[in-house]
């Protein structure tokens, strides 16, 4: 009984645990709101960041960008720039910065931080309406940001 | 231009709707005429800006603007306004003698006419307490110490559809609530809440509803963010929701930890929310989706 325990207990730890290379949301370095290196340690998969820019319960970019390039989803939102050429306008490392945290590039905007973990005013758990827990994942993993990034790079005109 | 005429397409697509070409931004510029049963009457769902709110807007409109067509014609007609069902039955708890030594609204209150007009001035610093009172609380405060029941839930049935009804009885009157006076302090409170950024998403209700009123976040058309239609009757829920429960889901919808339906902070923010109303005409029911 008591082994068993211990062991989901290690297995929890484990898996919370970030893999070595990659970077937890407060030791993220911005400079001048660009973040170079990939947060995960490996490259990005740009379909499976079309896919999270698009669920609502993860990026919802869409709920407030419009992406030309994504005529099939319905009811883009239209609060802040279109994404269209958007890898003409920044590079990878300003791209990364932007989604992790835009309020590093865009003082105070509208723009959710998708990867930052402290710093909020009543935190909740997701969308339940609940106090968040001690340990507040961020809106978007590591390689959650790198995919979203790498289906930016290419939003090119 | 390019965008919103994919937005048009794909909308019309996803709903099978007609929308008309030019649809946008912009709360419809059309006129809220209410078929009742005591003949037509015209609701006043757009006004000057209140004085401190002039910095933020010239015009405040309804929420009756913001929604579709077919939604905004349910208002229209009383018969059509899903809302009214519950306006019966709360007038018939009204009548009930359900006060544990049988006491009904009706015995100290007679008809729900007497309400008239309190509903526009609500929330209000009641003059013999010195509290801020909800239209919930002055609800709450008959049914516990004047008819010895449990409290009604701030969200529960009972409560919602005495809301409608006794909005009702408002209905076409001007929101003037106070903001000065002893009112002033909690009209503060309420304006700290308004501004303040929430939740993981770090978004205030300004940020909706001042900021981007107007605009589309995903399908919502975002509205100012005003009360003067509630309780309205929400499609998407089939039933009553009322400012209260509506700041909940606004805030939850932030990825915060939201405050209670009936706390202090939620009702300085109605204070605060409603004077931004200050100018509106109480519509009873509204009708959103
Ligand atoms: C709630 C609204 C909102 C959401 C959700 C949102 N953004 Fe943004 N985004 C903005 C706003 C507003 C700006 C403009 C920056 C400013 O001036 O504040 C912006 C700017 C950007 C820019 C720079 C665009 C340019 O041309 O300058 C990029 C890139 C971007 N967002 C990507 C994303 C991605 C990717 C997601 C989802 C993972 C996302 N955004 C989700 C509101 C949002
Ligand atoms: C993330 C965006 C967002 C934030 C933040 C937000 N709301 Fe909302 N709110 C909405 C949307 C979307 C709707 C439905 C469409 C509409 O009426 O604007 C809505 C509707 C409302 C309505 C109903 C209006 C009507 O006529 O039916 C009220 C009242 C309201 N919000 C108040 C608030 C208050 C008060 C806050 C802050 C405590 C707030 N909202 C924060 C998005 C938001």
């Amino acid at each position: 009984m008591k082994s068993r325990v211990w062991l989901a207990s290690l297995v929890a730890v484990a898996a919370a645990m970030p893999l070595a290379a990659e970077t937890a949301p407060g030791d993220v370095t911005y400079v001048e709101g660009a973040v170079p290196e990939s947060l995960s340690g490996s490259a990005g998969d740009a379909d499976a960041g079309a896919k999270i820019m698009t669920t609502n319960a993860l990026g919802n970019c869409v709920a407030c960008h419009q992406i030309g390039a994504m005529p099939d989803v319905p009811f883009q939102g239209d609060i802040a720039p279109a994404l269209d050429g958007v890898a003409d306008r920044y590079d990878e490392a300003q791209l990364r910065g932007i989604v992790a945290n835009a309020k590093m590039t865009f003082d105070g905007t509208f723009m959710p931080a998708f990867y930052k973990t402290t710093g909020f005013i009543r935190p909740g758990d997701a969308y339940t309406g609940k106090a968040a827990p001690e340990d507040l994942p961020p809106i978007l993993s590591a390689q959650q940001i790198e995919d979203v990034v790498a289906y930016l790079l290419t939003l090119k005109e | 231009m390019h965008s919103r005429t994919t937005r048009n397409l794909a909308a019309a697509a996803a709903l099978g709707l007609a929308l008309a070409g030019s649809a946008g931004a912009n709360p419809v510029d059309e006129t809220l005429e209410v078929t009742t049963d005591d003949g037509t009457i015209t609701l006043t769902t757009t006004a000057p800006a209140p004085d401190h709110l002039k910095d933020a807007f010239d015009t405040i409109y309804s929420g009756w603007h913001y929604r579709d067509t077919e939604t905004r014609n349910m208002e229209r007609d009383d018969f059509d306004n899903p809302g009214m069902v519950f306006v019966d039955i709360a007038r018939e708890k009204w009548d009930a003698a359900i006060g544990k030594n049988g006491e009904s609204c009706a015995g100290c209150h007679d008809g729900p006419e007497s309400m008239a007009g309190l509903r526009a001035v609500t929330p209000r610093v009641d003059a013999t307490t010195g509290k801020l009172m909800i239209m919930e609380d002055y609800i709450n405060t008959c049914v516990t110490e004047r008819m010895g029941l449990e409290a009604w839930g701030t969200t529960s049935k009972d409560m919602k559809n005495m809301l409608a009804l006794i909005a009702l009885q408002s209905r076409g009157e001007i929101v003037n609530v106070a903001i000065d006076g002893p009112a002033a302090e909690y009209w503060a409170k309420g304006k700290e809440i308004y501004y303040t950024r929430y939740g993981q998403l770090e978004m205030s209700c300004a940020s909706c509803h001042q900021d981007n009123a107007g605009n589309y976040i995903r399908a919502d058309h975002l509205s100012q963010g005003q009360i003067s239609g509630f309780p309205v009757y929400r499609l998407k829920d089939a039933g009553l929701v009322s400012a209260q429960q509506r700041f909940v889901g606004c805030v939850r919808d932030t990825r915060a930890e939201t405050f209670k339906a009936g706390s202090d902070e939620f009702k300085a923010l109605e204070l605060y929310v409603a004077s931004r109303g200050n100018g509106l005409a109480i519509e009873g029911v509204g009708v959103r989706h």
